[in-house]
């Protein structure tokens, strides 16, 4: 703009006077009025990559029935074009959070890496489910589940956990990171509810709804 | 040219079949504004046309949003096929049969509106008329030989071809006066051309779903650019008085 | 910062090269309406180009996908309709500016020595921009896409001996399928818009090597030495141009004159332009036609196809000779004909201002049967209409042969030394 005022001058021929406070308000104003006007016609280009209504669409709340989840067994299902894992635990796997708390970076979960009523020992609405977004907070591989042991290659002691092949990132079975690994905070818990006993609504919980 | 010419004998019947349908149009009674007629429409195409007639590009929640009906009402009394509230405005007919019970499968309507015009539809649906010789029985007007068959019949009651004996050049004439109905049906005339005004109301809306943001955006573009040239104005003016 | 500037200036001159074509160039001070076609023409082209780039972020080149993808844009794409809607409106509002700007280069002769090379360029331009809106067309793969460029397509087949070879290359398929949509898609977006913007950059250099012509076609560069102090331009102009010229009292400087001056044009222009787009899209079926809501059918023709309104007056030519082969060669040599216009007028008086009455008929006459034919090309065939659209080819090319013949020997008006105060 400042530009625009000194060739303003520089070309203003000596005959005739310019009235300059004039000529200088114009300026500013046409200025001023034309990058509004360019500011608003980027808003359509900004807002066209906003999800669209598909991918909304597609990242609805998802319904999922838990009934025929085997003890000890992990289902995956999507939600918002993520894997969301549901594992129902066994009372031996819950009594083994409690031994290993000493290796973990955050076992209070204090980052907020859950919905508030997941801030808890089980990381969970039901200690028996857990329901964890299976993308490592690394890098975002999605961590292999070793069960029955074949965890205690990865972590001494801790027979059950998961185990990202991308860098080696290890979680134990409420989803929080063990020390010494990349990933910097725990899995993801996200948003759920259930709506009877054997059904779960994966993307809000029941203060939202 | 021999390529051309069979390329244009194509087009024969086709012209002649439109130059058949030159019937007058009726204009139809659009106002996108009107949401109880966008949802009577919407509610006469569930019932009647959903059954055959698919709208893939169009979602049942966004239907509903615009038409200003709550989605769990909507999903509960409009949606027939247990499609999700999210999902695209699918047939509830498998394509395979839609394709041999027709002979063609029936065309998708998102957007029928902006290819036929909304006075076509309009007239288009209020024209059927009893033809024995036509499969399902009934011909239209500015559709001859029609592959559909009449379903608003229940509405409309037996609709009938009319004629006038007129004088022309004097010469006595029967001239085609309209399409009257056997009054069987559940509407009395006026409430049938009303209830096909609001479904062509409701498909001239799933044409173009954006046409009402479109012209509230449009005008207050246009005042902005208003505002810009008044300013560009005065200010070439300024510059320009010493040059002439 | 004007260290850092300097540092820059020293390396890239982009401040010399602003001040020689945008800045301190001289225009002539009575260029009128007619004149703010170009700088609308780029500004249009810059619209394209950045509209087309946001539309082929969500658009599937393939037959399966094509349709569906535009109307995802529409209604599934925040705004996507906006950007849509300017990238179709902006098709026609193309060739509307360019239509403009060509007649104004009939009118005052702007084609004439030495502009020969510049108005040659601005018709390859043009060459481009009809293939570009054409393959552009077939993208959305509704009803019209398929059958028009079905049509266009076709046309090749009448070149003898290799003709119904040649179509079959051009469609990669026995009919248009998705095989000549992927091409078309390749080149719409990406060929000929490099070959539009390299044109246009090419027309922009040409323009300023031999400057503006104007209303009047009275020169505004003077030989070296030949105008008194008093007669000079008291404006900033660039060196480039006053090392070799004397520059006439007749000029200001492109910025802030004539910018300013284009843009209350474009102000006028978008509001016309914003109008359609926002209001009347389809622009009653001229430039969105109403069968291209409907997907591409191979086994159904609409009822009547004509190409889009900007290819009318050609398609009109076309048909109106009975013969494939010569139809195909006459609508070719309407356009030949325009690239020949430099030297088909054999004038020296560049502005019909100045030339005779005959001329003006002609030039008017020739734009009347220009609108004619578009008219005649673009609706429903009727009996009087093939007689009409012979007689109407008749008369167009009649304006390049008139022209040739009047022009040799031509009664003119005196033509000012100076632009007329």
């Amino acid at each position: 703009m400042s530009d625009v005022s000194v060739d303003a001058k520089e070309s203003a021929p000596e005959k005739g006077p310019g009235d300059n406070t004039r000529r200088r308000f114009l300026t500013v104003a046409t200025s001023v009025v034309g990058a509004v006007g360019v500011a608003g016609a980027a808003v359509p280009f900004i807002a066209s990559w906003n999800p669209s209504a598909k991918a909304k669409a597609a990242g609805a709340d998802v319904e999922v029935d838990i009934s025929g989840i085997e003890p000890g067994q992990l289902i995956r299902v999507m939600w918002r074009s993520k894997p969301v894992w549901i594992v129902r635990r066994t009372p031996e796997i819950l009594e083994e959070l409690k031994q290993h708390e000493a290796n973990l970076k955050d076992p209070t979960s204090e980052a907020e890496q859950q919905p508030a009523f997941a801030k808890n020992y089980y990381r969970s609405l039901k200690e028996e489910y857990l329901v964890l977004v299976g993308i490592c907070t690394h890098l975002g591989c999605s961590p292999t589940h070793l069960k029955n042991g074949a965890f205690e290659e990865i972590v001494e002691g801790v027979p059950d956990g998961f185990f990202c092949p991308c860098h080696g990132s290890k979680f134990d079975m409420a989803g929080r990171v063990f020390q010494n690994v990349p990933a910097p905070l725990n899995l993801v818990v996200p948003p759920y509810q259930y709506v009877d006993d054997t059904t779960m609504i994966i993307g809000s919980t029941a203060e939202e709804a | 040219m021999k390529k051309l010419l069979a390329l244009m004998s194509l087009f024969v019947p086709l012209w002649a079949s439109a130059a058949g349908s030159s019937v007058h149009l009726d204009e139809a009674p659009i106002d996108l504004t009107d949401k109880a007629s966008l949802q009577r429409g919407a509610q006469i195409y569930m019932n009647y046309c959903s059954g055959c007639h698919s709208m893939k590009y169009q979602r049942y929640s966004r239907t509903f949003n615009d038409l200003g009906i709550p989605e769990e009402l909507g999903e509960e009394n409009l949606q027939f096929t247990g499609d999700k509230v999210t999902d695209y405005m699918k047939r509830a007919m498998p394509e395979e049969g839609a394709a041999t019970w027709f002979g063609a499968a029936p065309p998708d309507l998102t957007l029928v509106a902006r290819v036929r015009g909304g006075d076509w539809l309009y007239t288009y649906l209020r024209t059927f008329y009893v033809d024995k010789e036509r499969p399902f029985g009934v011909n239209n007007k500015v559709f001859p030989d029609v592959g559909m068959p009449h379903v608003l019949q229940s509405l409309q009651g037996t609709p009938r071809e009319t004629y006038e004996e007129v004088m022309v050049d004097g010469e006595q004439v029967k001239r085609y006066a309209g399409i009257q109905s056997d009054g069987d049906g559940a509407l009395s005339p006026e409430e049938y051309d009303q209830a096909i005004g609001d479904l062509v109301n409701f498909l001239e809306y799933t044409g173009e779903p954006f046409r009402l943001q479109s012209e509230k955006i449009g005008k207050w573009v246009l005042v902005f650019i208003l505002v810009l040239f008044v300013f560009v104005f005065l200010l070439k003016k300024d510059y320009w008085r010493e040059v002439h | 910062m004007s260290g850092f500037m300097n540092w820059i200036e020293q390396r890239i001159p982009m401040m010399r090269v602003a001040n020689m074509h945008a800045i301190q160039y001289p225009a002539p001070r009575n260029m009128n309406f007619w004149y703010v076609f170009g700088f609308l023409a780029t500004i249009v082209l810059v619209n394209q180009i950045i509209t087309g780039i946001w539309l082929t972020m969500n658009y599937v080149p393939t037959a399966e996908g094509a349709f569906a993808s535009v109307e995802y844009i529409m209604r599934e794409i925040d705004y996507g309709w906006i950007i849509r809607y300017m990238h179709s409106t902006g098709a026609s509002a193309f060739f509307i500016v360019v239509y403009m700007h060509m007649f104004r280069g009939m009118i005052y002769g702007s084609y004439q020595k030495p502009r020969e090379l510049l108005w040659v360029f601005g018709m390859f331009i043009y060459l481009a921009l009809m293939a570009e809106a054409f393959m552009g067309y077939v993208l959305p793969w509704g009803q019209m896409s398929y059958w028009g460029a079905q049509v266009i397509v076709s046309l090749f087949g009448a070149i003898p001996v290799i003709g119904p070879d040649l179509v079959i290359w051009l469609q990669g398929d026995y009919v248009i399928s998705g095989a000549t949509l992927n091409r078309f898609f390749a080149l719409h977006v990406i060929a000929l818009p490099l070959v539009i913007v390299i044109l246009v950059f090419l027309h922009i250099i040409a323009l300023h090597e031999v400057g503006s012509n104007n209303p009047d076609g009275v020169a505004i560069k003077h030989k070296k030495g030949s105008l008194s102090e008093s007669e000079k331009t008291p404006y900033k102009i660039h060196e480039y141009y006053t090392d070799k010229y004397d520059i006439a009292d007749d000029v200001v400087p492109f910025f802030p004159h004539i910018v300013l001056k284009d843009l209350v044009a474009f102000c006028v222009f978008l509001a016309a332009f914003c109008y359609i787009m926002f209001f009347a899209p389809e622009m009653g079926g001229k430039f969105l036609e109403h069968p291209n809501f409907e997907i591409a059918n191979p086994l159904k023709t609409p009822e009547h196809i004509f190409p889009v309104w900007y290819f009318t007056p050609f398609y009109a030519i076309l048909k109106a000779v009975p013969d494939k082969l010569f139809g195909v060669l006459a609508m070719f040599g309407a356009i030949a004909a325009l690239f020949a216009m430099p030297w088909i007028d054999r004038g020296r008086v560049r502005s019909w201002r100045y030339r005779c009455g005959l001329h003006k008929v002609n030039l008017l006459v020739f734009a009347v049967v220009f609108i004619f034919l578009g008219y005649l090309g673009g609706t429903p065939q009727e009996n009087w209409k093939i007689i009409a659209s012979q007689i109407a080819t008749v008369l167009y090319f009649g304006f390049f042969v008139a022209l040739f013949l009047y022009s040799k020997n031509e009664n003119t008006k005196p033509v000012p030394a100076r632009i007329p105060k």
